[in-house]
């Protein structure tokens, strides 16, 4: 491959990056290079020479994924450990995969070929964030080797929303203001003011081997906290400031490491526990920590699993933190008593979901099951930019979904279950995609109790609904509790389904066929790790099915309900997914008489959750309401997806 | 009159794009690239077309060779080709061409030989006509900066 080298220090006046920004850009492909109209090179070994000649001579680099000599994430990996640049990486394959590999990587973006200009004129909002970062932790001048970096990293596509936010100011200079959300709750050395400015610390591989040989000392010993790290490390010219963001990062490529062996448990566990104690005030990280702590000790979940899933959180945004920060504080699991609370008054459905995850968790002894909950929340935090709202409404919902999952494999309360219409609202609305783990956990654990099933039942219900008027809308339900008879886990899953049911219904006949499949070779009755595992890769082809149909349904939904609440539409749709709905359940149960009952309830679940929904239109239901069933379907649905996602990737 | 001309090769230009456009050979990414032509880079446009002409024809002979190649294909490696020609194609706005490569890499996915050959005939062929339109593009364009620099003599 040919080198290319063209010298625009200046590209300000191009328009495509601000003044005296200097890029470099990576890629194997020569007319990409020429259209990016900065210092290029074709070579990623190049590259990296060029970068670590003068490690103030560029402030962003761009690379491509594929390239002939060194894969790019590597090269992502490299210099985001020496040389701490933002990273964006570049791909003609916008494969969801390659995304995320980005993200945990620690690319601060990810843009698909072909590159439009606009794009590229955005860039430099992420050297720009760096360098406010640096402002609060007085260790660099030039690029950020603030805190919230991995919290910046994460975000691949969703970086324009995320920019917006960004002071749009265009210096190079450092910002004085320190307005930036993301300045306080990523800053870990905010109790410093930007005072000095001190030299770029540049992390070689030897400062890093005595990094790691120190981080590994006392990890064994006490927690490995930056004073102490510094300490052993006994090198001149780092701040503990430069070690503690280089801790961050490095915790975050051991979580990726362990991630993607399956998890070292040992490793994430003291990765995690080390992580607990620095006081990282906004990082997710922290937030899930604590919430595993918490998490650990009222179900004594395993914290393995648990510290897998929140090991893949602090990569998240903002939101994420705080939704799992709120998970945390829903942990203490309400009993069904308290689910009674009007819990679906315009509660935002990730807020559910997380809560519901909460309770999962504690309720429910399942390893897998947690994690999947877990990252599912963190997940559904991620997609939806609906911010967290009333936590509190939200945690009865949450918690009374597992023990609706842990009632379902009684087959008595099938029948009374099915009478009252509210829960399955509830179910509908509070289903988590998380089911798969929850379900087989749930089967597992025969003790629940009718109790539970009944409170839950109580439990959930739709503030708008009458609990009358939908007892008559549940006509196809009747047929659930027959089958449901037959079939003593399949009603726990049915609950939990819904709101993936009701998303997938209109537009996806086929995956829920494969979707039973899964769940039946999932095998609920067996391990339920084993499940995840074999469920795990249907799931993810399935999960971009549905995520697609389900926001389409949900775009259909929320477009329908804004205009006048015209509960007309809405209920044609729900018709239209009953009837789909009604269609698919009948087969199911009768086929799977002998099979896990996920994916019958799943049906059931859509069934029942279309038919609340079209009842509820029919009703005078109002507007906002509609839409926070749409939303919670809809964040049911996204978590639905991302937990696939994590029980996919975890395996 | 030459003046007139130069305008009446800019209008033929216009039509060669409208027309390119309008069969979907090209889409708006071509519109973005001559946006960043400008007096610092006159010929910025033909310059990375060049560029692309010149890496794409690389590329295309190794498909060829992957793709005849009956006893074992490698896949991968097309795969790996189909990316690159993916990236600088969509980057042109040869809209065609990138789908073409798509469905192409597709085939090649499914470690399909028939449609593999039948996508990288398709492929050639699209590749030349896009190639031959450019080049006209290019040459009306060159006239009429040609006949844009012509000044009509001051009369007295």
């Amino acid at each position: 491959m040919t080198m290319v080298e063209v010298r625009r220090n200046l590209g300000g006046e191009n328009g495509n990056f601000p003044l005296g920004m200097r890029v470099l850009a990576v890629d194997d492909d020569p007319t990409c290079l020429k259209l990016l109209d900065v210092t290029t090179t074709s070579q990623a070994k190049t590259a990296l020479k060029m970068l670590r000649e003068n490690k103030n001579r560029f402030d962003l680099v761009i690379s491509d994924v594929h390239m002939p000599d060194m894969d790019g994430f590597k090269l992502l990996e490299l210099v985001g450990l020496e040389m701490d640049l933002p990273v964006i990486m570049l791909s003609a394959n916008s494969d969801t995969k390659l995304v995320m590999k980005g993200i945990t990587h620690g690319a601060c973006d990810y843009l698909v070929k072909p590159v439009r200009v606009e794009e590229l004129r955005n860039i430099w909002q992420h050297v720009l964030r760096r360098k406010k970062f640096d402002l609060i932790s007085p260790t660099t001048d030039e690029t950020c080797q603030g805190n919230g970096q991995s919290g910046k990293e994460s975000e691949p596509t969703d970086n324009e929303d995320k920019n917006g936010k960004v002071n749009r100011k265009r210096k190079e200079e450092e910002e004085e203001e320190e307005e930036e959300e993301e300045d306080e709750e990523n800053g870990e050395e905010i109790e410093d003011p930007a005072t000095q400015k001190k030299p770029r610390v540049v992390w070689s591989i030897e400062l890093h081997g005595k990094f790691v040989a120190a981080v590994n000392q006392l990890v064994l010993k006490v927690k490995a906290v930056p004073k102490r790290i510094l300490d052993l490390m006994n090198v001149e010219g780092i701040s503990r400031e430069n070690v503690a963001s280089h801790l961050q990062k490095y915790r975050l490529y051991l979580k990726r490491i362990s991630s993607m062996e399956s998890l070292q448990e040992s490793m994430a566990f003291q990765t995690l526990s080390a992580r607990g104690t620095l006081p990282i005030s906004g990082l997710s990280s922290y937030q899930t920590s604590g919430m595993l702590g918490r998490l650990n000790s009222p179900s004594g979940i395993g914290l393995r699993n648990l510290s897998s899933s929140v090991l893949i959180q602090p990569s998240h945004t903002q939101d994420l933190s705080n939704s799992i920060a709120n998970i945390g504080k829903l942990q203490p699991v309400v009993s069904p008593a308290n689910q009674n609370a009007s819990l679906f008054h315009g509660i935002p459905a990730q807020l559910e979901l997380n809560q519901l995850q909460q309770s999962k968790r504690t309720s429910d002894l399942f390893d897998s099951g947690c994690d999947p909950t877990i990252f599912t929340s963190a997940n559904s935090l991620v997609d939806n930019t609906v911010p967290v709202g009333s936590l509190s409404s939200s945690l009865p919902s949450a918690s009374s979904n597992p023990l609706f999952l842990q009632e379902n494999p009684q087959q008595t309360l099938s029948g009374g279950v099915f009478g009252n219409q509210n829960s399955f609202k509830v179910t509908s609305l509070n289903s988590e995609p998380f089911n798969t783990g929850i379900s087989g956990s749930n089967f597992l654990s025969n003790g629940r109790c009718n109790e539970n099933w009944q409170s839950t039942i109580q439990v959930s219900k739709f503030p708008s609904n009458n609990p009358s008027s939908l007892s008559g809308t549940f006509s196809h339900d009747r047929l659930l509790p027959n089958g449901m008879r037959t079939n003593n886990s399949s009603s726990g899953l049915r609950i939990q389904s819904s709101p993936l049911v009701f998303s997938s219904t209109s537009t996806i006949s086929a995956p829920l066929g494969d979707l039973r499949e899964i769940r039946c070779q999932a095998g609920f009755v067996g391990d339920v790790q084993s499940v995840n595992q074999a469920t795990n890769e249907k799931w993810g082809e399935h999960k971009t099915d549905y995520t697609q149909n389900s926001n389409h349904i949900f775009n259909t939904l929320n477009s329908m309900v804004p205009p006048n609440g015209d509960v007309g539409q809405l209920s044609q749709i729900l018709d239209q997914h009953n009837g789909v709905c009604n269609g698919k359940i009948d087969p199911s149960l009768v086929s799977q008489s002998n099979r896990s009952p996920s994916p019958l309830v799943q049906l059931s679940e859509i069934e029942k959750s279309a038919t609340e929904l079209k009842t509820r239109s029919n009703e005078d239901y109002q507007s906002g309401q509609m839409k926070s069933q749409g939303d919670l379907v809809h964040n049911s649905y996204d978590s639905l997806d991302d937990l696939m996602n994590e029980m996919i990737s975890r395996v | 009159m030459l003046g007139l001309g130069a305008d009446r090769l800019r209008a033929d230009m216009n039509r060669l794009l409208a027309f390119l456009f309008h069969q979907g050979v090209l889409d708006e990414q071509f519109l973005q690239l001559q946006q960043l032509q400008d007096e610092s880079s006159p010929n910025f446009v033909s310059e990375v077309v060049n560029i692309y002409f010149h890496e794409s024809e690389k590329l295309l002979r190794n498909l060829r060779g992957l793709v005849l190649e009956r006893e074992f294909s490698d896949y991968k490696r097309m795969g790996i080709h189909l990316n690159q020609l993916i990236g600088s194609s969509s980057s042109i706005g040869a809209k065609r061409l990138t789908n073409i490569c798509v469905a192409f890499r597709a085939a090649s996915d499914q470690n399909n030989p028939t449609a593999c050959l039948r996508a990288l005939e398709l492929l050639e062929h699209d590749y030349c006509y896009l190639k031959n339109k450019l080049h006209e593009f290019f040459q009306i364009e060159q006239q009429r900066v040609m006949a844009a620099g012509v000044r009509y003599p001051i009369q007295n």
